[in-house]
Formats: structure tokens, sequence, C-alpha cells
């Protein structure tokens, strides 16, 4: 499997990863190796082989349904790059 | 998908210039679920705080944090699910939803995609005059709300609250199994009074605590499928019949001008009464979904299953079946009466005391009707059940006449009190004492001669004398005695 | 003083309960030896009034008689567990100038148990590498060189600060986590121990996530006892953490000194790859010949999905990634680029925020999740899993007690060697690793030779679910008969 430069440039919007024009070559040469790479899974016959959903044989645990956090709007905003009083701030989205 | 196979009336198909259009919705149901904590988090789902104050660590997606699944929501998600007789599935997946989005902290939603916690279902759906239809439900499953962002506070800016990061939500997915606005209408709030039975969602459309993305199409009757449009986040019943109205015609339209219908999620517009294409947003959509690797799969006990299962309230249809034959109330009567639960309840404490039929009455159109007049729920009644209850018994034993009983009513909504004890101390006990009535019958025929001779050739006007009579009783007179008395009096 | 430097905890803890020297003595000592050996970029942060307010007040408890496991004890902690007051980047710009409200399990822990923070050690960006060049704090160095050589070598990674620190003395051990090898690798790259504990032993609450189901945190000490004893105060359960088991924390370090007599250990000869150099081949055997010589049964086992591992791998560590990753935003903490919009805030924010091998990996994670490629890449990558797992649980069934492998296919190489390499022949470091991360396996990298350069060589031991202890017991002997020498000659 290999990617096309249109791919590449559709897989870094989807990651919302700006891509300037003349690294788009370089990135796909990359991802082309790495698929490459993996293309050794295909040999391998997995029909009827569940796929791992945790390595722990283990159930979820649960919560009890009580408030123990938040109230703190402080804690949460004081890393904010911009705030303005206690919203986080962004260029505007238009719906 | 099959077509479903449910042929409507031809009163829900809708006429075009071509003949007769039929338009086919399906539901997803965003419900919050009630619970005091978030579905991943420990802070709080309370309305309306300042902003960013009901965030925990988790809800703001710091680095490292984890989601822990709060055993509540699991519990309400299969309540939902044996509320409508659905299949519960011991066990389900949590996947992520990778999308970006500033009110989105995580970069991805926690859904269930794969494998939901709740399977097949159905929900009976009163459509009025001894109509109903069967609406199947594909799954329900758990999710997490997003934040909230303001678009209005600043002309370059939008404004990020993630209080409601983290809500718990149920998605609950319907087939396409709606043929007019109507039925979708009466679907939500059948499903809206389930939740609200068993406390899984308490259907605070105002809050959008309940919300719907509606899925449209039209086709001709017997067609296939035609392709659907989704209206997504639809925030009150009476918008949904709208959108539904509006977008049904859109569609018509066009296919009717030859044209074809572009598969895409739209906004409804209720002020411009349109809706509108989001396509704007759309762009290569592709959510990415996989299993969350930080929560392993939920597993349920089927004993735990059985447990709530038997803790579950008496649900709607049940509750109505038995209003029907325990109280011979009418099945519309028995719809009203089971909306809500408290208003059953309420129903069942005033019938306890005296004829169903007239607490049925009494409750529906004095005690409902004054309470939606005012905005007021049943539980801020001023009028409690067993109030109701006692003028019932008031007006069964023939105390009061049901003309006083309403005064009475006025008193113990505006005043309260015993009924019994106001009945007596303002005297409001009805006259059936023939030799009391008979006295103001003869004054008030003393007093009409005209009206006595007009009275014996045309006897309806004996109407007239009664109400002079009750009148002149302050309406403590027993009606009946009247009547018969002026008939026996006028020889009518 | 800098004799300080050379007790091990084992023997510092004693000297310090005998007040043979202060906490804040040696803590000073290290805080010397840090500042003497910054030409090493081993830390990205030195937290030198932290470190000495700790030890001040382990001087207190000391002196109370309320010493914990690691009272006093100078440690380094890799700069991907967050940690509360104290600035935290995973070695990425994106995480610009982040100071977390908050610290990680494993942190808290060390810190409840007595320990005191020297600063925060440097990483692969993300912890994503081998060789730790990736971080944009720049490669730090290792205290090794080749014979005769003044060239800079590689510390290894993503723990490459981590392993750096501990071999040079420039902390008395470190924390460090383990995705695919990044624990063993650098631990056998520069003569120390590592421990990648069975997954869910210890809490990845407050750790900055890579790959949610890969990850686990573990010790780097100088020898086995001070790994274990670390192993032992970062283990335990947490209910934050889904994922973390609710078992008792063994006391590891009694499992030192215990005797290997009737062990059945496995080679796998799968393991034998193509082109391996002869001196790791005669370092694997003589590693099985010492523990024979134990007492040990050597048996050779096969483990049939092995060479699938790698690749499989480069599918589920990214996947995770790149949905992990989608947090950093520029929103609610870190680097944010202005943008016309929304979306180019995004995209900048991100472009600049990343380096090369992060963005790679978020790429690939996308593009093999994405609509039409999950189950060819993402579910048959999941399907190996299993099946790589089931190897091992076949060998240990048949009562294989733990395996031995080589740590790493090479010695430590030099920095910028690979800088025109793929990024594929940089994976290939992880080869002997990657297998225990894919089945949740405990590991231990434990020095056991040179190579012909004068370099550490190492040899990997693999172990049940959850039984550390017997490679503890196992690593120890492989210690003891390699007889030391594992200190670097200071020339910083
Ligand atoms: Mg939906
Ligand atoms: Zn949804």
């Amino acid at each position: 499997m290999s990617v096309d430069e249109s791919t590449v440039r559709r897989v870094a919007k989807l990651a919302r990863i700006a891509v300037e024009d003349h690294e788009v070559a370089k990135l796909k040469g990359e991802l082309d190796a790495i698929l490459a790479f993996v293309e050794e899974l295909s040999e391998l016959d997995v029909d009827g082989v569940e796929p791992m959903t945790g390595v722990t044989p283990v159930s979820i645990r649960l919560r009890e349904d009580a408030v123990t956090d938040g109230e703190n709007a402080e804690r949460v905003l004081q890393n904010a790059p911009a705030r303005e009083g206690d919203f986080f701030v962004v260029p505007k989205v238009v719906e | 998908m099959n077509a479903p196979s449910r042929v409507p009336a031809s009163s829900k198909l809708i006429p075009g210039a071509t003949g007769d259009w039929e338009v086919v919705i399906g539901m997803e149901i965003h419900a919050q679920v009630t619970s005091e904590a978030k579905l991943f988090s420990g802070s709080s789902t309370g309305f309306g705080a300042p902003p960013n104050s009901h965030v925990s660590l988790v809800d703001a997606a710091m680095p490292g944090m984890l989601p822990v699944l709060n055993h509540e929501c699991v519990r309400q998600a299969i309540r939902s699910g044996l509320a409508i007789n659905a299949q519960i599935n011991l066990v389900s997946t949590f996947d992520r939803k990778n999308y970006f989005y500033p009110d989105l902290p995580q970069g991805y939603q926690i859904s269930q995609y794969k494998s939901p916690i709740v399977g097949e279902g159905e929900v009976t759906v009163d459509l009025g005059e001894g109509e109903s239809i069967v609406v199947g439900v594909e799954r329900i499953h758990l999710e997490q709300d997003a934040g909230k962002s303001i678009h209005d506070q600043d002309p370059k800016l939008s404004f990020v609250d993630l209080n409601r990061s983290g809500v718990a939500l149920m998605e609950i997915v319907s087939k396409p199994d709606l043929r007019s606005s109507e039925e979708a209408k009466a679907y939500v709030t059948k499903l809206r009074t389930i939740l609200r039975y068993i406390g899984a969602c308490d259907g605070d459309m105002d809050k959008g605590n309940l919300r719907a993305d509606v899925n449209v199409s039209v086709r001709k009757p017997g067609a296939p499928l035609g392709t659907r449009c989704e209206i997504k986040n639809v925030n009150s019943i009476r918008f949904i019949g709208q959108a539904i109205e509006i977008e049904a015609r859109r569609q018509i339209e066009i296919l009717e001008d030859g044209g074809t219908i572009d598969q895409e999620t739209r906004l409804f517009d209720p002020s411009k009464g349109e809706t509108r294409s989001m396509r704007s947003k759309e762009e290569a959509h592709d959510y990415r979904y996989f299993p969350d690797p930080d929560l392993l799969p939920l597993k349920i006990a089927q004993a735990e299953v059985d447990e709530l299962r038997a803790a579950l309230p008496e649900l709607p249809d049940a509750k109505k079946t038995r209003f029907i034959a325990d109280y011979g109330v009418t099945p519309y009567d028995a719809m009203v009466l089971t909306l809500e639960r408290e208003s059953a309840d309420f129903f069942e404490a005033v019938a306890k005391h005296g004829d169903p039929k007239l607490a049925a009455n009494w409750t529906i159109n004095e005690l409902f009707g004054r309470l939606n007049k005012q905005g007021l729920a049943i539980e801020a009644s001023p009028v409690s059940a067993a109030q109701l209850g006692g003028l019932i018994s008031l007006v069964s034993e023939g105390v009061i006449s049901g003309k006083i009983a309403k005064d009475l009513f006025e008193i113990l909504w505006t005043e309260g009190g015993d009924p019994r004890e106001l009945v007596e101390s303002r005297g409001l006990r009805q006259v059936t004492d023939v030799g009391a009535i008979e006295k103001v019958c003869d004054e008030v025929i003393a007093a009409n001669p005209e009206k006595v001779a007009q009275a014996k050739a045309k006897p309806t006007l004996i109407g007239w004398f009664v109400g002079q009579v009750m009148k002149a009783s302050g309406g403590k007179a027993n009606p009946q005695a009247v009547n018969d008395l002026l008939k026996r009096k006028l020889e009518i | 003083m800098s004799d300080l430097l050379d007790f091990t905890f084992a023997d510092a803890r004693k000297k310090l309960a005998a007040k043979d020297f202060s906490a804040v003595e040696l803590t000073q000592a290290y805080l010397d030896a840090l500042e003497a050996g910054r030409g090493l970029n081993a830390y990205v942060l030195e937290t030198p009034e932290v470190a000495l307010e700790r030890a001040a007040a382990s001087d207190q408890r000391i002196a109370r008689g309320e010493a914990g496991a690691l009272e006093g004890l100078p440690l380094g902690v890799k700069d991907l567990f967050c940690t509360e007051g104290v600035r935290t980047t995973a070695c990425s710009k994106i995480l610009d100038g982040f100071t977390p409200p908050y610290e990680s399990f494993v942190t808290e822990k060390m810190r409840a148990a007595g320990a005191v923070m020297l600063g925060k050690l440097n990483n692969d960006e993300f912890a994503m590498g081998s060789s730790n060049e990736s971080s944009c704090f720049g490669t730090p160095v290792n205290p090794w060189r080749k014979t005769g050589s003044e060239a800079a070598l590689v510390a290894g990674g993503s723990s490459g600060g981590s392993a750096a620190a501990v071999a040079a003395r420039l902390c008395l051990g470190a924390t460090a986590t383990d995705t695919g090898g990044s624990i063993r690798q650098p631990a056998a790259f520069t003569g120390t121990v590592g421990i990648k504990p069975t997954y869910g032993r210890c809490s990845r609450w407050g750790v900055v996530a890579f790959a949610s189901s890969l990850d686990q945190a573990g010790p780097i000490a100088r020898d086995v006892r001070d790994a274990a004893i670390l192993l032992g105060a970062m283990s335990g359960h947490d209910p934050r953490d889904s994922t973390s088991v609710e078992r008792e924390v063994p006391d590891f370090e009694a499992a030192v000194g215990r005797s290997v007599k009737g062990l059945r250990i496995g080679l796998p000869k799968e393991y034998r790859v193509d082109g391996m150099p002869a001196e790791i081949e005669a370092l694997w055997e003589q590693g099985a010949a010492w523990l024979r010589a134990a007492g040990a049964e050597v048996v050779e086992v096969s483990l049939p999905h092995t060479k699938y591992a790698l690749p499989a791998y480069y599918i589920v560590a990214p996947a995770e990634a790149s949905s992990n990753l989608a947090r950093y935003d520029g929103v609610r903490y870190g680097l944010r680029v202005p943008g016309r919009d929304v979306v180019e805030m995004y995209e900048k924010t991100r472009a600049a925020g990343f380096g090369d091998e992060v963005r790679r990996r978020i790429m690939i994670g996308t593009y093999v999740l994405s609509a039409g490629y999950y189950d060819a890449y993402y579910v048959r990558a999941q399907k190996v899993r299993t099946l790589i797992k089931r190897d091992f649980e076949t060998v240990f069934a048949d009562g294989v007690d733990a395996i031995l492998t080589p740590a790493t296919p090479s010695a430590a190489f030099g920095i910028g060697e690979n800088a025109n390499a793929s990024p594929v022949e940089m994976y290939l470091n992880d080869v002997f690793t990657v297998t225990v991360n894919m089945a949740g396996l405990p590991g231990v990298a434990v020095p056991a030779g040179k190579s012909a350069d004068g370099l550490p060589l190492a040899l990997q031991l693999i172990g049940r679910p959850f039984d550390e202890e017997t490679l503890v017991s196992t690593a120890a002997v492989i210690e003891d008969a390699a007889g030391g020498g594992f200190t670097p000659e200071r020339w910083w």
C-alpha cells in the first residue's frame, strides 16, 4: 500500500497539522516506507482471531455517582494561552 | 436498509403536484442522563453554574488525565433499555469519535459505536382516537456531551465553557418507523414520559436536556426509501414538528422539479421557518472510531440487570391499562393522567376518596387546567391530592353541588384548608331539605307569573327557573331536587 | 563530597538512618553533580529549591523516626510525569510552559515515601523514539564512550535522560516510561537496570499519554535491588486509572537474592534474528550459561508471531497516539500560534508544536484509523496482538517461568549517526522489547557484558503477568555473574 500526495494532504487536514507544499513529497515517502514495513502483517491469517481490547483480563472499574471534583475554574484556566474572565477564548468559530 | 412495512393511512400522506408523498422519519434523541456527577469524572452536572466551574482536570483534558466510568450512568442506561423492552448487552465497549472542535477538549468524544449498552427495543406511541403505533428503537448508547462555545460575546472571538463537557448523554436511535410530524412529536413525547417515569432523564428541553436529530426523507408510497437529510439538534417538540413539515415540503419541491436530494446535515431555523445546509462545516468527516484504550470493555452481571428490572416503577403503558380497567376512565383520560408519573400518583390519591371518573374529571379539567394556566408543575400544586379527594367525596356524598364544588376548589386553591371543615364553616352544605327548597321555589314562581305562563307552552324554560332557584339559594340547593319540585309545581 | 554519590539506594538509606550524613547533604551533593554534568543534557529542568526543601523535610522525618521507603533519596523524574507546580512538557514545544496543577500518581507515591525530586529528565518528544534525539531540548549524552573515542553516543530512548542521569550518578534513581522499550533500551545502552512492570501495575494517571494500551511507568536504577525498591514505591492501585489493577504490591526487594534453582528459563528461537551481531549472540549464550550454573533449567521455546510484533506495534501505537495527542490544540494550555480562524490556529499550532517524529506518527495513526483502512490496519494489528499474547501464554502454560532474550540488537550508537536512517531503521531498535508491551507483560533489562568497544550490553528477562519478583531474582543472578563494572569513567 502506498499513499498519494492528496492523501497526505487529507490526512494532515484530519490531524489538523499544517503541511507546507514542499514537505508533502517527503512525508509521502516516509508514510510509504512505514506502510511497506507493516505490510508484512497481511501475510498472516487472522480469521476468527479476536482483536485485543485490553491486555489486562479484568472488567472496567466503576465509580460511584458522587461529586468529588471541579469547583476550581482557576485550576482549569491557569495554563490557558488566552482567556476572557473564566472563559477560554478562541478565534471565532463560524457555524 | 429495508423499507419498513408499515403502510401509513392516506391522511398522513402529503399531497404534491405529482401525487401523494410519504414522509419517512427516524430520530436520534440525545437525553441527558440524570446523575450527580459526569460520565467519566467526579465534577457536577448541575445547570447554570459560573463558566468552567463544573470542570475537572479530566473534563478539560489535561495531559495524563484518564476517564473512570460512573456506575449510575450505566444503571440509568440499563433502566432505559428495560423500560422500552430492549436487549441489554452484558458486554459493551466505549469508542473514541475523533474530531476537532474548541468545545471538545480531548479532541474526541467517548461514545459507544460498535457495541452499545442497549440493543433493539420498542416504544408504543398513542396517536389518539384509539390509534397507536409501535416505533422500533435500534439502540441506546452512552456518550459524553461537549462543552459550549459562545459566539455572540465578541465580534472576533468565541468563548468556551466546559461545564457541560463530559456530562452523560444517552443517544436513543429509532428506526425509520415514523410517518408524520404528528407521529414524530408523539414519539418524542412518549419517550420523554418513559424516561421521566424511570428518572433516567428529566426531559427538560429548555435546558437542552433532551434534543433530537431528525432524519427526514420522502418517497412515493411503497417506493424504496429516499435520500435522507439529518436536521441537527432540534430542541422542542413543537420545533420537531415544524422542522419535519418544512423539510418534507422542501424535499418534495426539489423532487417534483426533477431534482435530487443531497444527503446532508441541516439546521432548523425556527425564526425563518426554514432548514438550511450545514455543508460549510461538513468537510471530509472521518471520525476514525476505535475502542478507547483507556477504558476496558464494560461487563454487566445479569443479576444487576434483574435487580434493576425488579426495581423499575410501573411504566406508563401498564399504568394506563390499569387505569382503564380499575378506574373505568376513558383511554384518553388514562393517557392524559399517565403522561407524568407524578400526575398519575396524584390522580390515584384523589381517586381513593370517591368516584374515580369524577376524580379523573376533576384532576384533568380543574386541576391540570388550572396548573397549566399558571405554569405550575403538579408538585407545586396549591391543592393537594387529599384536598381534592376530600372535595370529590363531598360531591359524591351529595354534601355539595358541582357548582359549590367549584367555589370550594377556588377556596382550596387560594386559601387552603380542610374541604369538609370549609363546607361547614362557610355554610356551603347543599340544601336537600325539601321544605326549604320548596319555599324558595314558591317564591320564584310567585315573582315571575309571565314566565310561568310561557313555561307551560315551552317546557325547556324550566332551566331558567332552576337557575333562579339555585341563585336564590346561594347554590346550595340540590339541583335534582329543585328540578323535580319545579316540574311538579309548574305542572310540566 | 563526591563519594556520597557512590552509595546505592539501599546503602544511602542505611547511612541516612544512621545519620552518617543528612538528606540535605546528600541532596546538595547531587545538585553539585547536576551542575557539573549539565553537558550531558540529562535534565531539562533542575529544581534545586524543591529538592532542598524536601530534603530538609526528610531530615526532620528521619529525626522523628518517621522515615518512608524513599526518605531523603534524591531522584530524577522523566518529563512525561506531571509534577505539581513544576513545568512538565513531555519535551515537546507544544507543551511550552505548561505547569500542571496536579501530581502524577507515581510521583505522588514516591513523594509520599520521602523521595527528593532533583528535576525533570530528558526524553524523546512524547516518548516517541529510541535515541532521545526527538526531544525539543536536544539529545542527552550517554556517559559511556567507546574505548579510545570521544564521540558522543545516545543514551537510548525514549527515557534517555533518566538512563543517562542514573548512569552518570546525577541521581540515585529515576522514573521512566516504556511503551515499546523506552525503559529497557536506554537502560541497556547505559549499563543501568530498567524494569517495565506488568501493564496495570503502575497507574498512568498524570503521565502524559503516548499509547494508552502500551504505556507503563517503571524505574531505572543503578542495580537490581535499587530498581526493585523503586518499583515497589511506584506501584499500587489507583482508582483514577481504569486499567490500574487492584492487587497487592509484593516486596520486590525481598526477591533479590532468592534462588533461581529449578526455574525454567525459555530462550525463544525467533529472537535469533538475521544479522544479529556475534557479540550479542555470545552475550545471550553467556546469560543462559549463568542461569544454568545457578540451577535453572534453560529450554528453547517458540514465540511464532514475534516478527509481527514490531509492524503491529507501528500501527497500534501511532493510532492511539494520533488520538491521545488531539488534545494539544492550543486552546487550554501550551503553545498557541494565532490563525485567521480556529482551524488555522489548530493547524499552525500543531505544525509548530510537534517535531518530525511526532508528526509522522500522528499522520500514520490518523491514516490507519481512517475510513476504509481501519479494518485492514488497526483491527488486523489488534488481532496480531492477540496472537502474540497467546504465544506467551502457551509458553508460560508449558511451565516456563521467565524468558531470556537480548535487550537490544546493538550497543549505543553515535548521536546523529542515524540522521540519514529511515524511520523504520530506527524502529528496529525496539525489536526485542516491543513484544512485551504488546502482551502487557513485565520485562527487565540488566547489564550483562560489554561490547568489543567497551560499551555496556544488556539482557532482557520477560515474565508472567504480575510476576516481577521472578524477574528481579533472575536479573540479580545475572547481575552477580556479570560481576559489575558498569559505572562509566567520568569525563564530563
Ligand atoms: Mg448522531
Ligand atoms: Zn450522539
